[in-house]
């Protein structure tokens, strides 16, 4: 039984937490996110210059070697930053998904430029009706010759408007609901036929919807088997509820400590707000959310560490706890913070806006909450 | 007790109806989104030419003289017809305040104009340094002759970018209690020396204010009620302010429009609107809506004889304010992805998605309904001090 972490994990976290501290302060994040581009370029060689990039990917590829511990550490950190740059769509999603269903060729082609920051990805995966339902798909790849002719629409594509590459879903055959018929694509986001519209998100996030008209794709832009692709997606995504819950929590400890602070701080009735009983409940309450929320990180942690599949029931608990806990605790700060908490221009707010939006992704704690059921109480 | 409409009731009912059917135009609609300002005004001036823009008023003032059953039913069918309450500041609160402690002048001066929508009011109590402790407040009024000298910032003011007048809180006395020595008083925005400020809220809309006063000179004959006796006034109006914020008819009709919405959206073939999980919670949002509908209700039969409502009225504040946040967080559950959409000028059709916009501004500006007009944990101290009786 040990929750700790490695000597080298830590060196991880010290590394990224000081340049949050030295390098992303509010108002620095802040002209971030109004800049051209919504992410520092800068930044992003930085990251791969600490090696940050490399965390997730294996050593012949130039890669860290690192597992879910470590990815889960490098999550939180940049989630006490609220770091805007896209490491999750490029390095979990774009990147993950190369690692893991890549053919050789793919891996030694994507993975080094992922990790030296040469490449912006994303994962077009959500439609105009597909909610959650990964499966539910309308865009369509169509054998043509050697290759295939891609034709659909993607919506709300994480890192849209900045990705030079995406890993697309399509369909290769069969209906818009099989689990079978679903395949993955690398394609070139400027290639002929493909239109972006581009939008910022309330996290700060810029995303596109894309939409495909005959683009042609060569036979080497299939990723993995076709029709297979989803028990690989599948797969990706539980690895990547854990890093978005990792910073999640990473942001609830962020949103606890400043709401402590300021209760200590703000005066009313000629006393500091956080000496009412009322409040300090209150408070207790938002750390307890905060700890079991970590708990069951460390749980799915283990479990994901010694057999991914181990952590399946895990996973969709996770969801929904992170996502019931994160509302309770940034709830409470707005609410804490009273006027001050409304205001756009103090961060309170802004790491509410991200665990929503974390909260939302690849499934809400109602839909998780059915697929626990599904798992836990299938006898 | 008996709840049942009687046929004259039936009968306002539907005369309320065929009002809004007919005055309240798509033309109108629109522009309520597209100018707040402009469009409640037309509409408020609309509501006074049929007589109906203040019914809580006494008749005598221009009040319409309902019944509290008829004030429940217009206020249900406004709210169906998904209508925006009219704008507080002047009608609701500082009317009130006039009608109850001003001046004949006052009355005869500031109430017709308030009916006819001719000035925008806005609110100055809360400042910087005084939120829920509002009586510390600091904002200074020095005698100078027939005037005040007014010195000090307002925050929070709603609207304060489109005020004709601001109805103020300020300090006359700072010698004995901090609750005495507080004044209320009427300021004219156009007055020399108003700064105002403009604070973006998360909404990333601009409503909110910082008010700064300096060297503001205002007649004493703007005061309202008697000098240094401005807390008992405050106190009055935030019971009236607490009510309006129930908003009963208002979650209803967001129940309504979740269920219409949750009906559109699908996970893999099973419509939301068909998820167990989800009926559960709407169904907890009803349970509780059918409840407060009802606590309401009784508040009303209580004040129908008149006058100020008491500190019930913050239980209404209290539980009308969670279920309005309850609502709004399951439409932004319901918009998925698209619920952090920011721009609001993009096309439905380009962008995939109809309600993203309203949900998450109403989502965002909610958050401020359990923290202004007294937050919710100032109105339980005010239960567990005036109700339950616990020092």
């Amino acid at each position: 039984m040990n929750f700790d972490f490695t000597e080298e994990q830590q060196m991880v976290r010290d590394s990224i937490a000081r340049f949050v501290q030295d390098d992303y302060d509010w108002d620095t994040r802040k002209s971030i996110v109004a800049s051209e581009k919504g992410l520092s370029p800068d930044n992003w060689k930085l990251f791969a210059e600490l090696g940050w990039l490399s965390i997730p990917f294996a050593e012949e590829h130039g890669g860290f070697g690192g597992n879910i511990v470590d990815l889960s550490v490098v999550m939180e950190e940049l989630g006490k930053g609220l770091v805007v740059e896209p490491y999750f769509p490029t390095v979990v999603l774009f990147g993950g998904l190369i690692a893991r269903a890549g053919n050789e060729a793919q891996r030694a082609e994507w993975l080094p430029r992922v990790i030296g920051g040469d490449v912006l990805g994303g994962f077009a995966y959500v439609e105009r009706q597909s909610r959650f339902a990964l499966h539910d798909c309308l865009t369509t790849a169509t054998r043509s010759g050697d290759g295939f002719v891609l034709n659909g629409e993607k919506v709300v594509v994480f890192n849209g408007e900045q990705a030079d590459h995406l890993v697309v879903l399509a369909r290769t055959s069969g209906e818009q609901s099989d689990r079978t018929g679903l395949s993955l694509f690398i394609v070139e986001a400027s290639a002929a036929g493909i239109d972006k519209m581009n939008y910022p998100m309330m996290d700060g996030q810029r995303v596109a919807n894309v939409t495909f008209k005959d683009v042609a794709l060569s036979a080497d832009a299939l990723l993995g088997e076709e029709g297979n692709a989803l028990a690989l997606v599948e797969a990706l995504v539980d690895e990547a509820i854990i890093a978005l819950a990792s910073e999640a929590v990473g942001i609830m400890g962020v949103l606890n400590t400043k709401t402590l602070e300021y209760a200590k701080t703000r005066e009313q009735f000629g006393v500091a707000i956080g000496s009412y009983q009322a409040l300090q409940h209150r408070m207790v309450d938002t750390m307890m959310a905060y700890e079991q929320c970590k708990s069951l990180l460390f749980k799915a942690l283990c479990e994901y560490k010694q057999d991914p599949a181990m952590a399946a029931e895990t996973i969709h608990a996770l969801k929904v706890l992170i996502d019931r806990n994160a509302k309770h605790v940034f709830g409470e700060a707005i609410q804490i913070h009273g006027g001050m908490g409304m205001t756009d221009e103090l961060d309170i707010g802004h790491y509410a806006k991200r665990l929503m939006m974390i909260n939302t992704t690849f499934g809400d704690a109602n839909f998780h909450r059915n697929r626990f059921v599904e798992t836990a109480f299938a006898a | 007790m008996d709840t049942a409409y009687s046929p004259e009731d039936l009968a306002f009912r539907d005369e309320v109806r065929d009002f809004f059917q007919e005055a309240y135009t798509p033309e109108l609609r629109q522009r309520m989104r597209s100018s707040h300002k402009e469009g409640a005004e037309e509409w408020q001036r609309k509501l006074n030419d049929k007589g109906w823009v203040a019914p809580n008023w006494p008749v005598e003032f221009g009040g319409t003289g309902w019944t509290a059953t008829q004030k429940y039913i217009y206020e249900t069918e406004r709210s169906l017809a998904g209508i925006p309450n009219v704008i507080p500041f002047g009608l609701v609160m500082v009317a009130n305040v006039i009608m109850a402690y001003g001046t004949d002048e006052q009355k005869e001066y500031f109430l017709p104009r308030i009916l006819k929508s001719e000035d925008w009011w806005c609110q100055g109590y809360s400042e910087p340094g005084s939120g829920s402790d509002l009586a510390s407040l600091k904002t200074k009024a020095e005698r100078d002759g027939d005037d005040f000298i007014i010195n000090g910032a307002k925050i929070w003011t709603t609207y304060a970018q489109y005020a004709d007048w601001i109805f103020c809180l300020v300090r006359t006395d700072n010698s004995g209690k901090k609750q005495e020595g507080i004044t209320f008083i009427l300021i004219d925005m156009k007055s020399e020396g108003i700064k105002v400020n403009p604070i973006i809220s998360i909404d990333n809309h601009h409503s909110l204010n910082e008010v700064e006063f300096s060297n503001v000179r205002v007649p004493a004959k703007n005061v309202v009620g008697e000098i240094g006796k401005g807390w008992t006034v405050a106190k009055a109006l935030l019971a009236h302010e607490r009510t309006g914020i129930a908003g009963v008819a208002d979650v209803k009709r967001a129940v309504r429009v979740i269920k219409e919405v949750a009906a559109k959206e699908e996970n893999g073939g099973q419509r939301l609107v068909d998820d167990p999980g989800f009926q559960q919670r709407l169904a907890d949002i009803e349970v509780e809506l059918m409840a407060l509908e009802f606590t309401e209700l009784r508040t009303l039969a209580a004040q129908a004889a008149g006058g100020f409502p008491g500190p019930e009225s913050s239980l209404l504040k209290i539980k009308g304010t969670e279920l309005q946040q309850a609502t709004q967080e399951l439409l932004m559950e319901i918009a998925a992805y698209y619920q952090g959409v920011l721009p609001t000028d993009l096309e439905p059709d380009a962008l995939g998605h109809e309600f993203t916009t309203e949900a998450r501004m109403s989502y965002f500006y909610g958050r401020a309904a359990t923290i202004y007009g007294g937050s919710n944990e100032v109105q339980k101290n005010i239960i567990a001090k005036y109700v339950l009786g616990l020092e």
